[in-house]
Order: structure tokens, then sequence, then C-alpha cells
């Protein structure tokens, strides 16, 4: 396949970003996006060009490194799927492909299509656990936990942190990506000691890094690789007004 | 030849960890304050490790190389963790768990380390359930099972074909609560360059920041690698692209001995490989193994018109195939250990049955979904279709997958005595970067075991012994003369690599050191293959520092330069494995040389030779490592020939 490419270049966090047009004539429909970007970085290293960086690691869509918005979407125009198991069979020969980092005030470019997230860790460290320590666990069985709700935890708990919510979103919002966070421990037994607390302290922290709010677009659904369901924001609110009403904070 | 003490405690086999908790020397709390800890790597071992640590007391700091620790590649282990709850009620202990790794293990490794393994593993369960990690359930409300390769009981805790992430989430969660608390401090994005050791023991490490890419010292009173596997080596492999060697060979150079590294894992059940763009393989669960079948066609006619696309597998009627593991192994039939399954497909390959590009042999659901119908199929491994679908644009419900064995796993690693630590003092490896509990061959869902087994209940008992005498140890500045001469090395090499701008790209060099491993090192040795090898991995290390070409600076970003650095690794730690390779005389477990075979094509094992542990001493870059042995004793395990017929 032939395939033109318009990519966002940029040196670093405060530079002037543009997008830089290439060419690749020989590209394997069998390839993935990802393998189509390392062919492309092999002819710019062999052209003394400046390669393209990008986050990538696992290649298998669980790791959550990788996250390119391809032709105004999020990982591209394949439907729960992160860009590494985005494949160049999904595109025509001969078209062009617009590859952008993923924009967000919260998430500031690093280099090229390289960003910081670590905006999702902060707002996981902030209160995104059960504080239980090694050794002191009872036994597993103990504690039955209905399949349904189970089976929903773990459906919020596929969340891969990628971002895509984030860069999908109008406003910028990570509120599925808390919504889920949260979903994945409100709905077992084990997280409601703190579950107040915890909803608390991650809503706190996501207002704090200068995520947006949700306006009710959906567009993170749509485009979360892992199809996580926009019911778990509002699961978050309504766990989030009743600890605010509780708490009697304002 | 050094004798290698592993430290193992007195008694009966089922007391020796009960006795070494008992006796082991402790740390109070007042003091574990006063000490540092430096974890490397987040994965499994690491992230439960610091975390643990961190609980504990003592102040820990942790390093990746990933922009979030949350990505280290545990995340990307499937199927499951074998623990011994006997929940079903199928006839499961302690002693079986244990019997069945050693066993799987083809008899080559430490019995007391694995019967420990076996008995901590039910309060990893525990400590996951307490986590939060949603576990697959039952309608009752209480803990599903499934079984796995090697064993024939349902031990396996699941979630989905995800277990490896909530298992990671888990611990990254108490790993953020020890941030929260400022008992930890993370350092994502960075790269360990290598171990500073002051007196003789392990005190700190040199990292590259990958975002500035300025030179960073840290000091503590112990380091923990965790730092994974290095199935890179071979450049193919269901490997994240950053998983490296190079923590492990930075320590090995340090003293650190290096063992069975020719211990190397190829997984039966990958997608094969499509073409020379392919930069990594992804891994079927072998949990698909409980109710796929795998099967090549019974002619090799059937076999050619499947490559030319003449016919569909499904035209072929049942007569038609050829279901070589039921065939071969009737009492596990598809649920043989990975080494089994593997060389089997190779061998139909490699005698003309194979299908797709020649590469390949199916993995078949039909049955399944005519027995327990669609949807189940579905609810159990939905996910890994979906993977598969996506990958190869084929649709398994209808057609069968295709499938290909692919490196995996390494059950080689840095050699550790039974409390976790290396041969140098401070210095403890975690997880799959030691080498202890899988002896030739990993069973399935173990390695999450053995991580979380590791990070959670092992090393906070054996690294408080061991820092129990160095309470009065003061902490060391970056300031010392030894981190300026590691440092002054470091710079010299970055230097060096950025110098050479020669014409082949990182890459393309890592690819050629991929084939050669593969085809000489890979899933079967022989004397001539693995001594072609030794002759030409030095000759591609030589053109690597001639020839390669790295774009940038040494300043700021760049991939380039890093993955320069763990190539560069990569080709001289090829070299160890071939030669570990070539002196292990002996077929067991991933270890398969062609001229020890059984009559059937069995792996022949030599215990009156082989019965140890080769482990290898760096003796310096010119210089041939010696190898030195730790016998493998049993006191317990009768060793027989391993048979899943």
């Amino acid at each position: 396949m032939k395939i033109k490419l318009k990519i966002w270049r940029q040196e670093n966090a405060t530079a002037k970003g543009k997008f830089v047009k290439y060419q690749l004539d020989d590209v394997s429909p069998d390839s993935s996006f990802l393998e189509m970007l390392d062919e492309l970085n092999q002819d710019l290293i062999q052209k003394d060009d400046d390669p393209v960086v990008f986050d990538h690691d696992c290649r298998e869509g669980i790791c959550g490194t990788c996250g390119l918005y391809i032709n105004g979407r999020a990982h591209g125009p394949q439907k729960g799927s992160a860009t590494c198991q985005l494949h160049m069979r999904s595109f025509k020969d001969g078209d062009t492909i617009t590859v952008e980092p993923w924009r967000a005030k919260a998430f500031p470019v690093i280099k090229d299509l390289m960003v910081d997230r670590s905006a999702f860790d902060r707002i996981m460290v902030s209160g995104g656990y059960i504080s239980i320590n090694a050794g002191s666990a009872p036994e597993a069985n103990n504690m039955p936990v209905r399949k349904e709700n189970a089976d929903m935890a773990f459906d919020a708990a596929t969340c891969i942190g990628c971002g895509a919510c984030v860069a999908a979103c109008p406003n910028a919002s990570a509120m599925l990506f808390v919504g889920a966070k949260i979903s994945h421990l409100a709905l077992l037994p084990q997280g409601q000691p703190e579950a107040e607390e915890r909803v608390l302290e991650m809503v706190n922290q996501m207002d704090l890094e200068g995520f947006g709010n949700c306006s009710n677009n959906y567009s993170c659904e749509a485009e979360c690789p892992k199809e996580i369901s926009v019911g778990n924001i509002a699961r978050m609110n309504a766990q989030f007004f009743g600890a605010k009403l509780k708490s009697g904070k304002k | 030849m050094t004798k290698l003490d592993a430290k193992i405690p007195e008694g009966p086999l089922a007391k020796k960890w009960t006795r070494f908790r008992n006796t082991c020397k402790l740390v109070n709390p007042a003091n574990k304050r006063k000490l540092d800890i430096i974890v490397v790597g987040t994965g499994l071992g690491g992230a439960s490790a610091a975390a643990s640590l961190a609980e504990l007391g003592y102040n820990v700091k942790v390093f990746c190389y990933q922009d979030s620790p949350r990505r280290a590649h545990s995340i990307a282990a499937q199927g499951g963790i074998n623990a011994t709850k006997n929940y079903p009620n199928d006839g499961d202990s302690i002693y079986r768990l244990f019997y069945d790794t050693i066993k799987g293990g083809d008899y080559r490794s430490r019995e007391a380390n694995v019967y420990r393994l076996a008995e901590v593993s039910s309060n990893i369960i525990d400590q996951a359930v307490a986590q939060g990690v949603p576990f697959a359930r039952e309608y009752g409300g209480l803990l599903d099972n499934r079984s796995f390769g090697g064993a024939q009981v349902s031990r396996t805790f699941y979630a989905k074909g995800q277990t490896g992430q909530q298992l990671l989430l888990g611990a990254y969660g108490s790993l953020n609560r020890q941030v929260h608390q400022g008992k930890v401090k993370v350092y994502a994005r960075r790269d360990m360059l290598d171990i500073v050791l002051h007196q003789g023991k392990a005190r700190g490490i040199i990292t590259r920041n990958l975002i500035t890419g300025e030179i960073e010292r840290h000091t503590a009173h112990a380091v923990v690698l965790a730092t994974g596997g290095y199935g890179n080596v071979y450049f193919l492999s269901t490997y994240a692209m950053g998983a490296n060697g190079s923590p492990a060979w930075k320590a090995y150079k340090k003293g650190a001995y290096f063992a069975n590294p020719a211990f190397v894992q190829i997984h039966p059940t990958c997608m094969p490989v499509k073409g020379e763009h392919q930069s990594k393989l992804t891994l079927m669960s072998e949990s698909l193994r409980n109710d796929g079948r795998i099967w090549v066609p019974k002619k090799k006619e059937d076999a050619e018109k499947l490559r030319k696309g003449e016919i569909s597998p499904n035209d072929l009627g049942e007569e038609e195939r050829d279901y070589y593991l039921e065939r071969r192994y009737p009492a596990f039939g598809n649920l043989v250990p990975r080494d089994v399954a593997s060389r089997a497909a190779k061998e139909r390959c490699d005698n003309g049955f194979g299908v797709g590009t020649g590469q390949a042999v199916y993995l078949d659901f039909r049955d399944a979904i005519n027995r327990m119908g669609k949807e189940a199929v579905e609810a159990k491994y939905g996910n890994l279709f979906e993977i598969y679908k996506k990958i190869n644009d084929e649709n398994p419900y209808e057609v069968p997958m295709k499938i290909f064995p692919a490196t995996h796993y390494t059950m080689g690693g840095l050699w550790v005595d039974y409390h976790l630590q290396t041969t140098v003092p401070g210095l403890f490896a975690v997880g799959e970067v030691n080498f202890s509990d899988h002896g030739a061959n990993r069973l399935g869902a173990s390695a999450l075991m053995q991580g979380l087994a590791d990070g959670y209940f092992v090393l906070p008992y054996t690294l408080s012994n061991y820092l129990s005498d160095e309470l009065h140890t003061p902490r060391l500045t970056t300031k010392e003369k030894e981190f300026d001469e590691v440092e002054e090395q470091i710079n010299e090499r970055l230097e060096k690599l950025m110098n050479i701008k020669g014409s082949q790209t990182v890459d393309a060099i890592h690819k050629r050191l991929g084939h050669i491993m593969w085809d000489h090192v890979g899933m079967s040795r022989t004397k001539e293959s693995l001594e072609e090898a030794l002759k030409m991995l030095p000759e591609l290390r030589k053109e690597f520092w001639n020839d390669v070409k790295i774009p940038g600076h040494q300043h700021g970003v760049n991939p380039e330069l890093m993955k320069a650095g763990w190539v560069a690794d990569f080709l001289e730690l090829g070299e160890l494995i071939a030669r570990d390779a070539l002196q292990r005389e002996e077929s067991c477990g991933g270890h398969f040389r062609q001229e020890y075979q059984t009559e059937e094509g069995e792996a022949l094992r030599r215990d009156d030779e082989y019965s140890f542990v080769g482990a290898w001493e760096y003796k310096g870059d010119d210089q041939k490592p010696e190898m030195h042995k730790e016998d493998i004793v049993y006191e317990v395990t009768e060793r027989k020939t391993r048979s899943y017929k």
C-alpha cells in the first residue's frame, strides 16, 4: 500500500508544533499502525532525519501506553481497539492519514506524539485503592460477591488508563477514567469501607489536574478501546453526591 | 569452582519456610524508618515488593522505564494464577502444586523454593481479593477455577483473559497507597544503567531520565531487581517492546551469577509470524487449550491445499484431522505442558503438515461451540477471540485459529539463594528476573503466582533478615567515588554509542540477532547450531559497535539510544544463552538438544550428569565466563521420566 502521512511534530512542551508530511510506498496491509510508524522511523533515521517519537509498549492492547489521534479519532477508526491493534488493512491504498498526540491541558506534549499522563497516576494515588497490608487479608471465599456485581466491577476494571476518553472529549474530561476506577471498587463489598473518602479524594484530584467536566457528549465511551460504559460516570456522580451530603462539606 | 550456598533452612521440606520465618532476624519499626530500599521494575514482583516493604516501614524508591508503574508487562498476562485453595474439591493440595511444578520444570528446580511457593499461593488469592481484584465468580458468589497445562486439577483463578492486568492493578493500588503515605517514591520513565557497589555491597543505582537524558544517582541499603525476563533477545516474542535484559546483565557484570540462561520458554499458542515488518508476537492464552482442540491435517496433500487456500479447514472431516496432542498424550491431551506442546507443533510443521504459511497449526473451537454454545464460549474467551480477530482479520468462531510457538518467558535468570539474594550482597532479584522456581519449564499460571509470592510474602522476610545487619550502615551520599566511577563508564559508553554514526539502525541489528537466536538457539538445538551461533554472535556484536546508527543526541528524548543500550547487552546475553545450551548435553524442559531424544522423539534428560543449576560468573569482556554448579538435591521428589501420556 501507498500511504501519505501528516504527523504532528513538536520539539518539547513549550515549542511550537507543526504538521509534517511523509510518504511510505510499500506498507503491508498486515502490519499494525505502529509497525507502519516503525518503518517510517527506519527511513527517517537512514535519511539523517529525526524519527517520530511516540509511546508504545506491549503492542497487544492492554498496557495503555500507546495512544494516537488518527484522522480525528482517538486510537483511529477501529472500534474497541487501542492504536497498537489497529492494522493498515483498515485504510485504503493512497490514503492520507493525519496523526496527532492526545490534546488536553492535563496531558502536556513531551515530544511529537508523546504526552505526559502522570495526572492519571496522581488521581490513583489520591485514593484509588483498598487499604490493606500484605498478610492481613481474610480467607478469599469468606465474603461471597454477587456474580453480576463482580462482572460489572471487572468490566469497569478493564480500563487500561490510555487517556483516549480525555482526548476524545470536547471538554478534555477524565470522568470516564475516574468513573471506571470508582465503580470498580464501589461495586465490590471490599471497596465499601473507604468508598466515600475515595470518591471525594479522586474527584478532587481530578479537578486539580485541570480536566474538564462531563457534558454528556459520550464520545469517551465511543472511543474507549475497552468500551467502558458511561454508566460508570453516572455511578461516580451518584457516589460523589451521596458522599458529599454525608460529609457535610459543600 | 566456588560452592554455591543456597542457604536452604534445615528440617523437613514442609517445615522449612515456617522454620525460616520463626528464626530469621527482624528489624524493629523505628529502625525500619532509617533504611532505604531501591526496587527496579513495577510488574507484579516489583510493585508487590515495593508496596509490602513500604507497609513494613522501609523507605522505598521505585523505578520503571514506562510512563506509569501500571504499565509493566505483567499487565499482559492473560490466563490466570495458580493456588492450592482446592475450592473445586478435586484433590489439590500444597504437595500437588509443588509436585506439578517440579515435574513441569523437568526436575531442574529447587525443592525448597518451589514448596514455599506452593505454600504461600493461597495467601496471594486472599490478598488479591481483599484488594478488589475482580476474579471470575460462580453464581453463588464464590470464586471460580479453571484448569491449565501440566495439571489434572482446576486450581487456576482468573479474570477472563486479563488476569495479569487485574492483579497488577491490585498491586499498583497497594503501591499507590504507599505513595500517598509518603513511603514510596516512584521514578517513572527511567532506564537503569548500572548498579553501584560500595564495600562489596549493592548500595545504589544510576539511571537515565528518559525525558531529559539526565544521568541520576540513587542510594539505598539494598537493591531489588524486578525487571523481568530476557526473551526479547529473540527480537520477536510475546514480551513488551521495552522488556529488556539490561538490569540483569549489569548485575551479572557486577558479580551476580547468571543461572540456566538456556532455559527459555517457547509458548505453543501464539499468533504466527506474518512478515519482516512484524515487531512482536501476540499470545493466545493457554486457557484456550481447555476447550480448543489442536490439529493439523492427516494428509500432506490436504495441508498443501490449505496453505494455498484451495480448501477451508472446515472442509476436512473428523477422520482427515490429526489431533496430534490427543493422539500422542492421551492422559493430558491438549493440556500438556508448554514445552511439549511447542515441540509437537514444530515437529508437525517441519514434516510438512503445517498450515497458513506452513509455520502454523489449528486451534479449533468447533466442538466447544457445539458442546457449550457460542455464548458460553464467548463468556469464557470473548476478549481473546476479539484480539485474534483484530490482528488476523478472521473470525475464530467460524474458522479455527492459526497458532505457532513463540518466545514467551525465561526460566533462567539471576541466581538467587533461598533468600532471593544474588551472589552480590544486598542485591536481590524477584519474579522472572531470578531463576529460582520453574526449573527448565514453567507451567501456565505460575508466573503471576511467583511474582506475587516473592513480592508480598517472601522478600519482606528475607530482605528484613539481611537489613537487620545493616542497621549501623550509614546512608551513602551520591558523592562517593564509586558513583563517580560508574557514571564515568556510563557516559563513556553513551558517547561511544552516539559517535559510531554507522549505517545500520538498532532495530535492523536486533532483528538479525533475533534470527540467529531463533534459528540456532531456539526450540531445537544441536552442538553444531550452537557452535555456529557462538561464531556469529561475536561478529554481529562487532558489527554493532562499528556500524550502528543512532540519531539525535544524548540529551533529551531519544528512544533509539535507549534501545541501543538494550541491544548491546542482548548481543552479549545471547552468547551466554548459546554457551549454556552447548554445555547442557541433555534435553530437559524448554531446552531441547536434538542429539538427546528418545526413539519416540521425547526429551531425554540425563540426571546423572546434568542435575545441577549452571550459574555463570562474569570474568571480563574478553574472558570466557566460568560456570559454577549448584547440585539439585531432592529429598522428597522421586525423579521420573516426565510423561504426559
